[in-house]
């Protein structure tokens, strides 16, 4: 696939899935029970799906003429940390605990993205004295400034 | 005049101690590149709950007024815009400083930031009050309108696609629809029992500003950014203020296009720092000094974005129309503490109003003196690697939207939010109007169903909804709002494909 037609199939994907939500919306909205409640949400369904689909009109037509897209490049660096990042809020955080998976999520992001070398000593234990700082400071913050209780399963 | 009663209150060590470190740390988040004003102020509003409802808005206010300010220091010694404010700012603050005149750069932009900063918050004094009086003659039918105004103003203006600015602020309405309605306490689009509260406004306002930007540095991979900081010299300011008495044309267009700018709502500091440049520019006998590290560009950007910070907020207090990104994040830090703005606010909590109005006045002084200082430190912050800033954003995300309701409902919230908007804001989306449909769909609701009601009592829904002279009035600024844009849009498109004919 050539750079050209990128940003359009994904632009014809992206609205697609808009138009998708809109027209889920819009189906619910003028199903569901009792009517009353659904009164705002069908005002609002209308014109979300009217405007999406002429969204998605466009991009097929290849009229779409604002946003980038994602470049190979782009996907392939974010790829990565979205997953760290993703793995991390929705199973470590509560499963292991805030701090301790903060410790875990937020090293191996360092260690990803870090310009260091990372056949350097000296990086590593940077890394590592920037992630204990950082928890220390969150730890401060949160448990003794706001008193906020997270979950704590592993270590604290 | 009642603000002057309030003033002792910002003096109380508290509030003052707030009010400092609301200034400091906002010149440094503002210094760091990256870290936009609203986000800034979005992931402090977690900090805010321990907090009085005048001592979160102290902190919140502060670190708006000066996260716009310290955005001029990366500007000037790094050519990176802290913000979106202070694109305007690189093209002479940068200039001044290859020149090795960074500290008269520094010294000016704070000094200008300063000046219009006061005479935007002397604005807001002055016009807020009289607005919320008027606004106590809106009936439902014009809330409602109003809201919807909010929403297709932020929508058009903000957006580079009417089409997908007003998409945007439709998705964000649907979004405030989830979870439980008031009045029949049916479900509605609840598919997750995260969901069944509705949407957290801050968590989602930690998720749509927050989580594109830290997948934003993701997106630069590996990247070594050698910024190299530009060394600051001494200067005397008394130099510097002579400057900015002999650059009263610029500071005047900056100060009253700031202004101006501030009281539309959804045209933020951007539009305001870019529009005074190129009014002084027009106006200059010196016109073709600008762009070499010409003092009065940089005065007017920086006088400008400063000066839209007060009058952002007219509309907020009065009618609960955010002028800016930032102040709808305010907004939200008002809801949580249970206050409404409009005539409520004035009449229910003057206290709480106007020392919060109170100590943006004072923050802006303060926030001159410590720019002076704090500058040299908040440039060596800026060097920060993308890598570490992501960590950190991403762990103060986490915890600060659990930390609203201590709920994992309102983390999953925020993380699928944020990435929903990172990928939106590729297609050419942005979160402006989304949030502002998420924070007035409650209102709009509300008075569309208090309207409905007493439409069917009276002469039936459209004669309520769409007669009289203000809501007639609203229809029409709603219906110019988007013709407009879609002028300004059709136009610029139009003068790109011109350029690219020529090239």
């Amino acid at each position: 696939m050539s750079d050209l037609n990128l940003p359009r199939v994904q632009h014809i994907i992206g609205s697609g899935l808009v138009a998708a939500v809109g027209v889920w919306v819009t189906y619910v909205s003028y199903t569901q029970q009792p009517s009353e409640a659904f009164l705002f949400p069908r005002l609002i369904a209308t014109v979300f799906v009217i405007l999406a689909l002429w969204t998605f009109f466009k991009a097929c037509m290849g009229w779409t003429k604002v946003g980038n897209g994602i470049t190979v490049t782009q996907f392939r660096n974010l790829a990565p940390g979205l997953i760290v990042a993703l793995v991390y809020i929705f199973w470590m955080a509560k499963g292991l605990g805030f701090y301790t998976a903060t410790a875990i999520a937020f090293f191996i992001l360092l260690s990803l993205y870090d310009p260091a070398p990372h056949t350097a000593l000296k990086s590593w234990l940077k890394r590592i004295i920037i992630t204990a700082g950082f928890i220390a400071v969150m730890y401060g913050l949160f448990a003794l400034l706001l008193k906020v209780f997270t979950p704590r399963e592993i270590l604290f | 005049m009642e603000f002057i009663f309030y003033f002792g209150d910002v003096f109380t060590p508290v509030n003052f101690a707030l009010l400092l470190v609301g200034t400091i740390g906002g010149l440094i988040l503002g210094a760091t590149p990256g870290l936009s004003p609203t986000m800034a102020v979005a992931l402090l509003i977690p900090f805010t709950f321990q907090l009085e409802a005048t001592q979160g808005l102290i902190l919140l206010g502060a670190a708006y007024t000066s996260t716009v300010a310290g955005g001029a220091v990366s500007a000037i010694l790094l050519k990176i815009p802290g913000a979106p404010a202070n694109i305007a700012t690189t093209l002479d603050g940068h200039a001044m400083a290859q020149k090795g005149q960074g500290a008269k750069a520094l010294q000016l932009s704070f000094l200008s930031s300063a000046v219009g900063g006061v005479f935007g918050v002397l604005l807001l004094i002055f016009l807020t009050p009289v607005l919320a009086q008027w606004a106590l003659a809106f009936g439902p039918s014009h809330l409602f309108w109003l809201a919807i105004l909010g929403v297709t103003v932020i929508g058009t203006l903000d957006s580079a696609s009417v089409v997908k600015g007003l998409l945007s602020g439709c998705i964000g309405l649907w979004l405030a629809t989830i979870g439980f309605d008031d009045i029949m306490g049916a479900q509605r689009f609840i598919f997750h029992p995260s969901l069944g509260g509705g949407i957290n406004i801050i968590a989602a306002l930690i998720g749509l500003f927050a989580i594109p930007q830290v997948i934003t540095m993701f997106a630069k991979g590996r990247l070594r950014e050698d910024a190299e900081v530009i060394k600051v010299e001494k200067h005397p300011i008394g130099g510097a203020v002579r400057e900015l008495m002999r650059s009263k044309r610029a500071m005047g267009i900056g100060t009253l296009t700031g202004s101006i700018i501030g009281l539309i709502p959804g045209v933020g500091g951007q539009i305001a720092g870019l529009v005074a440049y190129d009014q002084s520019k027009k106006f200059s006998p010196e016109r073709e000094k600008f762009g070499t590290g010409h003092p009065e560009g940089l005065i007017a950007a920086e006088s400008a974005n400063n000066a839209m910070v007060g009058p952002s907020l007219v509309p907020l207090l009065t009618l609960s129309i955010p002028g800016s990104p930032t102040a709808a994040v305010l907004l939200g830090g008002l809801l949580i503490h249970g206050i409404f703005p409009g005539s409520d606010l004035f009449d229910n909590h003057p206290d709480v109003a106007w020392t919060f109005i109170n100590s943006m006045l004072i923050g802006q002084v303060l926030m001159c003196i410590f720019g002076l200082y704090v500058a040299g430190l908040a440039a060596r912050i800026a060097t920060v690697p993308q890598s570490v800033m992501a960590a950190i954003v991403l762990g103060l995300a986490v915890f600060g939207s659990y930390s609203v309701q201590s709920s994992m409902g309102d983390v999953y919230v925020m993380a699928s939010l944020g990435v929903m908007m990172y990928f939106l804001e590729r297609f050419g989306f942005s979160a402006a109007p989304l949030v502002l449909g998420l924070i007035l769909g409650p209102i709009a609701e509300s008075n569309f169903i208090q309207g409905s009601m007493i439409a069917t009592a009276t002469d039936g829904l459209a004669p309520y909804f769409l007669g009289g002279a203000l809501n007639l009035f609203l229809i029409a600024v709603v219906i110019a709002s988007i013709l407009y844009s879609i002028y300004m849009e059709l136009r610029a498109r139009r003068y790109t494909s011109k350029e690219e004919i020529m090239a």
